[in-house]
């Protein structure tokens, strides 16, 4: 055993071990062994313990709010534990090495969790989508053929397109009217804070909320969906929204726009408050009317964040998922990429085709992605 | 200039704003109205489910929602009692034959969707705000590309993530446990929560924290005695957000969790299963979809302030 540096031995671990500092050999060589063997013991203990946390929360049949507190005290303690641990560890070691790990200590975890979880997937679809059902034989671009050539994948197409188009662009337009009327009215917190609630509410929440408006019974039976009632009021025949080509997808746009339009109002509504009220002013002693107003000083002054907010619902839109998987399954006409994408998935199991979907929205984005790896290297926070 | 100049001394001061005036005041008529007519539209949808759910079965099969305005029929809980507990109800069908079903017990999803949501927010949380004060303030190689690519995957679609996660999950054991779930939404989570956190950490004045060194702090203590309390406004708005992405997911539930069979079933995913097994029974579905929203929505208006700022800073200045 080599010998100890006495600098070592004065260092943190000593005090840490609660070793009464000696200056016998034997005392060191006990410090040193007790140093290593906890150093090992440590993160031994704490993975034994958060793996039988694991055991439990996966097999026990204890009661439900029992396995919940475990749960919620296992998955938060267990991540901060880790971090206590790992710290405790790096103080251990010489001061060049502590000051060589503690960067990995602080950004490691984000960037393994980031890489497993969204760069290297990225790179495993496109591998599998040139693979066939099982992802066991090389088929070429034959699942983009598919994609591209299939009947109900042109339908995903045409409708992605729609929500594309109607979907950002009415959430945009309403958010924008709203933040423009709630800007120039005394009522404006309470009206703004009715148009965001619909934030808080899932897709499948809203998916009841919207099937309840829609509901449909045959002529003559009372309407109890809002829509029909109102029509059928009028003297129409009730109408069946959700099976009614093409116009089914528009009525499930709506749905989207009714809880966007939200999203769009708040930060529209934050960058109307930036317009210097002096410019509107003078405009209005010139005799400039609401409209030209609006449209002349306000939208040009807020031009960016118009943008910035209609990316943003693009995106969201070209995922869009739930409403129509809780609306209509994508029976109907109605099916989306997203949709079909979980379709190849989970019911036909073909993973090549369901990775080449993947693949084909992760193309529809990249132009975002440039725009904001742009926007970012111009800000130089580095 | 000069014919502007003398456009205004041409009319006269008292006309101009007597006009102002009283076309200001029809503009807020129209303003008020249009506005009041948005908010009804937006409100009617949401309302009609709330007035539902507190009428009985009967009540809710023969008559719609608004004749409740007009006929003040008897409101009831039942309906909010019997989706929490899964009690069973007796009702008499079409052809006068009494029967019973049972219903949805809501109370386990709820359960399962907090067991899935906390750990969801906080650790993300917590591996988020020790990365951004790494990117901010340490020195180590490969910084700027590795916080450029975190910028570049931000709009990744996850589902480019989902058939090779759950190969993985199905080759680790992870599927269907909760903690194959927190971690998919800690990694969807990330490059936002990364990013509107580095942008908050790194505007921390440096003399605070050198302050700290000089006492002879270590980067872990800095970050945890000083950082992190003082970032508390940019935690929260995240929170929020990740809170409401969570809670309301049902894609990512689908692919990890529904392993696990019906023990494990979210919120989305029994409301869902209901939309499907109780497409007509109105009073059920309308219940069930009000206990689903309202959590988010309490925190939503409680924590309304650091979301509408957590929006604000990290998608305007983008």
């Amino acid at each position: 055993m080599q010998p100890v540096p006495a600098i070592l031995l004065e260092g943190v671990g000593m005090s840490d071990l609660g070793v009464e500092r000696t200056t016998g050999p034997l005392q060191a060589v006990v410090a040193v062994v007790g140093r290593v063997l906890s150093a090992v013991f440590v993160p031994v203990v704490t993975f034994v313990v958060l793996y039988l946390g694991f055991v439990f929360l996966r097999d026990s049949g204890a009661p439900q709010i029992v396995v919940t507190i475990v749960a919620i005290v296992w998955g938060v303690g267990g991540v901060a534990g880790l971090y206590f641990v790992t710290n405790w560890l790096i103080e251990k070691l010489p001061t060049t090495w502590r000051s060589r790990f503690t960067p990995f200590l602080f950004v490691g975890p984000a960037i393994v969790i980031l890489g497993w979880y969204l760069f290297l997937p990225t790179v495993r679809s496109l591998y599998l989508s040139f693979f066939g059902k099982f992802s066991n034989e090389f088929v070429g671009l034959e699942n983009y053929v598919y994609v591209f050539t299939n009947r109900t994948m042109r339908t995903a197409f045409v409708n992605n397109l729609l929500w594309l188009v109607f979907g950002t662009g009415g959430a945009v337009i309403s958010g924008l009217i709203v933040a423009l009327l709630a800007d120039r009215s005394k009522m404006e917190k309470v009206a703004k804070s009715f148009i965001f609630l619909p934030m808080a509410i899932s897709f499948v929440g809203a998916g009841v909320i919207w099937k309840f408006m829609y509901t449909f019974r045959a002529a003559g039976q009372v309407q109890l969906g809002l829509l029909n009632a109102i029509i059928t009021g009028f003297g129409a025949e009730p109408v069946n929204w959700l099976i009614l080509r093409p116009w089914n997808s528009f009525f499930l746009i709506a749905i989207f726009i009714w809880l966007q339009t939200g999203f769009a109002m708040v930060i529209l509504s934050a960058s109307i408050k930036q317009v210097p009220s002096q410019l509107i002013e003078a405009a209005r002693i010139d005799g400039a009317g609401e409209f030209r107003i609006v449209f002349q000083i306000i939208i040009p002054f807020i031009r960016g964040t118009i943008i910035t907010v209609s990316t943003t619902i693009l995106l969201l839109s070209l995922k869009v998922f739930d409403i129509v998987f809780a609306m209509t399954n994508g029976l109907f006409g109605t099916e989306v990429l997203a949709s079909q994408q979980y379709k190849q998935m989970f019911k036909f199991l073909n993973y090549g085709r369901g990775s080449a979907i993947a693949i084909v929205i992760l193309i529809a984005v990249i132009p975002v992605i440039w725009y904001n790896l742009r926007q970012f290297g111009q800000r130089e926070v580095f | 200039m000069a014919d502007t100049a003398a456009t205004i001394t041409k009319r006269k001061p008292t006309a101009v704003v007597g006009g102002l005036h009283r076309r200001r005041a029809v503009g807020q008529i129209v303003v008020h109205v249009v506005l009041v007519l948005l908010v009804v539209i937006w409100t009617l949808p949401t309302l009609g489910v709330f007035v539902s759910s507190f009428r009985a079965r009967d009540a809710v099969r023969e008559t719609g929602w608004w004749s409740v305005f007009s006929t003040m029929d008897q409101l009831t809980l039942e309906n909010y009692e019997q989706v929490l507990s899964g009690k069973p109800f007796t009702y008499v069908d079409s052809k006068g034959v009494e029967r019973t079903a049972r219903s949805d017990n809501m109370l386990g999803a709820f359960l399962n969707s907090m067991t899935v949501t906390i750990p969801a927010v906080v650790i993300p949380i917590l591996i988020a705000a020790f990365a951004a004060y790494g990117f901010a303030w340490l020195k180590f190689p490969g910084r700027k590309i590795m916080f450029v690519a975190i910028v570049a995957i931000l709009v990744v679609p996850l589902q480019i993530s989902l058939i090779p996660i759950l190969r993985d999950y199905q080759k680790l054991g992870l599927n269907g446990t909760f903690l194959g779930i927190w971690l998919a939404h800690t990694g969807f989570g990330l490059p936002l929560a990364v990013y509107l956190l580095f942008n908050y950490i790194s505007t921390i004045p440096r003399s605070i924290m050198e302050s700290a060194f000089i006492d002879g702090a270590s980067h872990f203590t800095t970050f945890l005695r000083l950082i992190l309390p003082l970032s508390v406004p940019a935690l929260a708005s995240f929170a929020i957000f990740q809170f409401l992405w969570v809670w309301n997911d049902l894609l990512v539930a689908l692919v990890f969790l529904s392993g696990a069979g019906e023990g494990r079933e979210v919120m989305t995913q029994r409301l869902l299963n209901m939309i499907g097994t109780r497409g007509q029974d109105w009073h059920l579905l309308t219940a069930g979809a009000f206990v689903s929203m309202a959590l988010p929505v309490v925190v939503f208006f409680s924590l309304q302030r650091y979301f509408v700022r957590g929006l604000t800073a990290g998608s305007v200045k983008g």
